[in-house]
């Protein structure tokens, strides 16, 4: 069951001449929800943003080591369009594009060759489903997405993930820019989606952490300090440093 | 699954690195336009310099192809007299506009005197030139001879530096207000908080703030007025001499060359040609001068 | 900028003292040349307005507007049609060069790249050329050089150079206000850049370019000086290689004979009518975009 979905060995990210992550280990397993805390600036967005390689985008970033997806290396000899399409993405604050609820969902099948209409409308009939937003929008799909809710605008964009047919979802505080209501709503979905997709989840916010995931990487300074069960972690850290930061002492 | 689905498979990225060298070689355009303007310029416009010899050419008193004598002179002179008149009529009345429409303007009314100043720099010049013919030539003809001047033609240095000083305009005003606008309100807050009036605060501590801003609105204000053509053709008289008397007509280096280009031939069209260069070699000094004066603003 | 003079005004009101030091006769002074400069701009620019369509309007005879052009009736329609031809030509050549351009600096270019400034450089320098420059270089070139003669080719040509920073720095501007979120998700999804430029980024970007290449527009129909040498004078509707005047070319001739001024004043109503329309859907579609 829990076989290594993501794993990471001595991973070394500089930004020019900033040190960012330093010699990092980690491995993601499959079908579970791991976070990533620690107080901001720390490097869990930087690291989240490797495994996708959305860090290429940032100039002057240079990244060593192994980060291996199904034992595949991802930094070389591999298309980073066909590994964006297996690691999908939700961003810190909710960013539909311009455009109709339908094309929003369908912007990933058709980037990556699907064609046929009814294909595309299963698809994102499928994706709105998965993304619990299905109710709410079947009646105006031609709509502007930019024209929904905060809350309603980030699960539209976890379906716009979902549609891409995404192995592993990376989520970067998919929450930080909502009201408790549309959070809890996207806490219960991401408890949801765990059965089908490999979960990565940065987030600020503690008792999210406790609440959704099995497992948590408590990062400092570029370093992660520690990792565990998510229960054992926030029940007996082993680090000081953890410690420290869950009963809030710094951050 | 599929064991190598994430393998980079070849040529698929095909398209994007062809229309990336597409993108590429657009944008070499503009090089190799500047380029092309500098080859032909020059190549054109030298060799006629070379027979005139520089310094009869760049200082000869006398232009009068017939004779082969041709001396630009009074074209530099004629450019730079209605150049600094268009500066002494449009700079203060612009900055003053300028200053207008970023400390004392009404919201609701900026909405319609922005576009305003938009549409003075869109109107061609060849319908300012015009407007200069019926307009003001006459009108200074009028004022000139009830001072007992006796000229007996409106087309004079004065008339044409009004007429540019209207057409620099929207540029003095478009970059000084945007230079006004970038000095920080803190300034302003600053000074009016030590119980300095309105006009004192704009005056003597955001106007200073933005000068340099403002200086490189005048420069590039400059760059229009000694590059404009039609405009000049139509009130300037275009007489080729050497005068000071701002009631009297002269011609610039842009008048010269739409003046003559049309019947030259040999050595005539070529010292034309060099007359552009010459006129060109102002504009990129203008040019340096105005970027680093902006350089100057951004840090 | 207006909420800083609205707080400001009352606190200068409620504070007597400064006017020992600052004379109210020099602020007053001050605030009466700001209002002066300001009505004498806006005053002339009515004025200018006003007198061209007063004296021009009543000329705007239907024969005018014959099919062609003699010296009987100097008929502005040829004018009109070239004037269109040669605007449409300038704009096929220079939007995609201009656009190209700023998606290259925009969306490829590598920051600190040193052919980037070289490029800024040159368009900053192309920008104030002054037109009549353009014509000489075009007539050199596109004329002479390239055997063209006097055409609507050759003056399409200079006229596109000589829009090309317009629609280059436009097309950037516009591009740079595409918020970078876009950009992400789009990657994020797995689509290309290229992809990403044309389906996300240049849509976005869309009232922003057109609003550029509306302006460019209005300078093609004003052009005059760039365009003596290189498209020519002809009365005609001109085919690529054949000479032929715009508007403004019609104008300048008709104001330059004498023998026309009731046509010229006519044809400079057309010509002011054209560019008000263009400034006014210029400002109304960067006005959707901000909207948006």
């Amino acid at each position: 069951m829990s076989e290594n979905k993501i794993e990471i060995r001595g991973m070394n990210l500089h930004y020019g001449d900033f040190h960012a992550l330093h010699d990092i280990d980690l491995d993601i397993k499959s079908n579970e929800i791991t976070a990533f805390i620690g107080p901001s600036g720390c490097g869990k967005s930087t690291l989240l943003r490797s495994l996708n390689r959305m860090n290429d985008l940032v100039e002057g970033c240079r990244i060593t080591g192994d980060i291996r997806l199904d034992g595949e290396d991802i930094y070389h000899d591999c298309d980073v369009n066909l590994l964006r399409k297996r690691v999908g993405m939700v961003f810190q604050k909710p960013n539909p594009f311009p455009m109709s609820i339908y094309d929003n969902i369908a912007y990933g099948p058709r980037t990556h060759g699907v064609k046929s209409r009814v294909q595309l409308d299963e698809i994102v009939e499928r994706s709105l489903r998965g993304a619990a937003i299905w109710e709410e929008t079947k009646d105006c799909l031609k709509k502007s997405a930019l024209s929904m809710s905060g809350g309603q605008q980030q699960r539209i964009c976890i379906a716009r993930a979902l549609a891409a047919e995404p192995e592993v979802l990376l989520m970067d505080e998919p929450t930080s820019a909502l009201d408790p209501i549309s959070t809890s709503k996207i806490e219960d979905l991401v408890l949801e989606l765990k059965k089908d997709y490999t979960i990565v989840m940065v987030t600020h916010n503690m008792q999210q952490a406790t609440r959704v995931s099995d497992t948590t990487a408590f990062f400092l300074l570029g370093e992660i300090v520690e990792v565990g069960d998510t229960e054992q972690l926030f029940s007996m850290p082993k680090d000081k440093r953890t410690e420290d930061y869950i009963t809030g002492r710094f951050g | 699954m599929n064991e190598s689905a994430i393998r980079r498979k070849g040529g698929a990225n095909l398209r994007e690195t062809v229309m990336h060298g597409v993108f590429f070689l657009c944008a070499l355009a503009s090089i190799l336009a500047v380029a092309l303007i500098c080859i032909f310029l020059f190549a054109n416009g030298i060799p006629a310099i070379k027979e005139i010899g520089l310094l009869d050419f760049l200082t000869g008193t006398t232009w009068k192809p017939g004779n082969d004598i041709y001396g630009i002179l009074p074209m530099i002179v004629g450019s730079i007299y209605i150049t600094a008149g268009a500066i002494i009529i449009g700079v203060p009345i612009g900055l003053l506009t300028a200053i207008f429409m970023a400390f004392y303007c009404p919201k609701r009314i900026y909405g319609i005197l922005k576009p305003c100043t938009e549409l003075l720099a869109g109107i061609p010049s060849i319908v300012y030139g015009f407007f200069g013919m019926v307009v003001i030539v006459p009108t200074v003809l009028e004022v000139a001879k009830l001072f007992g001047s006796k000229i007996s033609s409106g087309s004079t240095i004065l008339s044409a530096s009004i007429l540019l000083g209207i057409m620099i305009l929207p540029t003095i005003i478009g970059v000084s207000e945007a230079a006004l606008r970038a000095v920080p309100s803190s300034y302003y807050e600053g000074a009016v908080a030590m119980g300095a009036r309105h006009e004192r605060a704009v005056f003597s501590v955001m106007l200073p703030a933005a000068k340099s801003g403002v200086l490189a609105g005048i420069v590039l204000g400059v760059g229009r007025a000694i590059g404009e053509t039609m405009a000049v053709i139509m009130v300037a008289g275009n007489q080729p001499r050497l005068t000071g008397d701002f009631l009297k007509g002269i011609r610039t280096m842009t008048a010269n060359i739409v003046m003559e280009m049309g019947y030259a031939s040999g050595l005539h069209r070529e010292a034309l040609i060099a007359t552009g260069v010459v006129l060109f070699v102002f504009i990129l000094l203008i040019n340096l001068a105005f970027s680093v004066l902006k350089r100057r603003k951004d840090t | 900028m207006t909420t800083v003079k609205t707080a400001a005004k009352p606190a200068v009101k409620s504070k007597p003292q400064p006017e020992r030091v600052y004379g109210r006769g020099r602020a007053a002074v001050q605030k009466g040349l700001v209002y002066g400069a300001a009505v004498i701009t806006f005053a002339m620019l009515l004025f200018l307005i006003a007198y061209i369509l007063w004296r021009g309007i009543p000329n705007l005879k239907p024969s005018l507007f014959a099919w062609t052009y003699n010296s009987d009736n100097v008929s502005m329609v040829p004018a009109m049609i070239t004037t269109v031809e040669i605007t449409l030509l300038a704009l096929l050549i220079a939007v995609p060069f201009g656009l190209f351009t700023a998606i290259y600096l925009n969306e490829y270019a590598k920051r600190g790249n040193k052919l980037v400034n070289v490029i800024r450089i040159t368009t900053e320098t192309l920008s104030g050329i002054p037109s009549i420059v353009y014509g000489l270089f075009g007539m050199l070139f596109f004329v002479t050089y390239l055997h063209w003669g006097y055409s609507l080719l050759a003056g399409a040509m200079t006229l596109a150079i000589m829009i090309l920073p317009l629609i280059m720095r436009t097309a950037e501007e516009a591009l740079m206000a595409v918020p970078d979120s876009f950009r992400e998700g789009s990657f994020g999804l797995g689509a290309g850049r290229l992809r990403t430029v044309f389906r996300i980024v240049l849509p976005s970007a869309m009232p922003g370019i057109l609003s550029g290449v509306i302006l460019g527009i209005g300078r093609i129909v004003g052009e005059t000086a760039a365009l003596i040498f290189t498209a020519g004078t002809m009365a005609q509707i001109p085919g690529l290689l054949q000479s032929g005047r715009t508007l403004a070319i019609h104008m300048y001739v008709l104001s330059g004979e004498g023998l026309h001024m009731n046509e010229a004043y006519a044809t400079a109503v057309v010509l002011l009518v054209v560019v008000l329309l263009m400034n006014s859907l210029s400002a109304l579609v960067a006005k959707k975009l901000t909207k948006k």
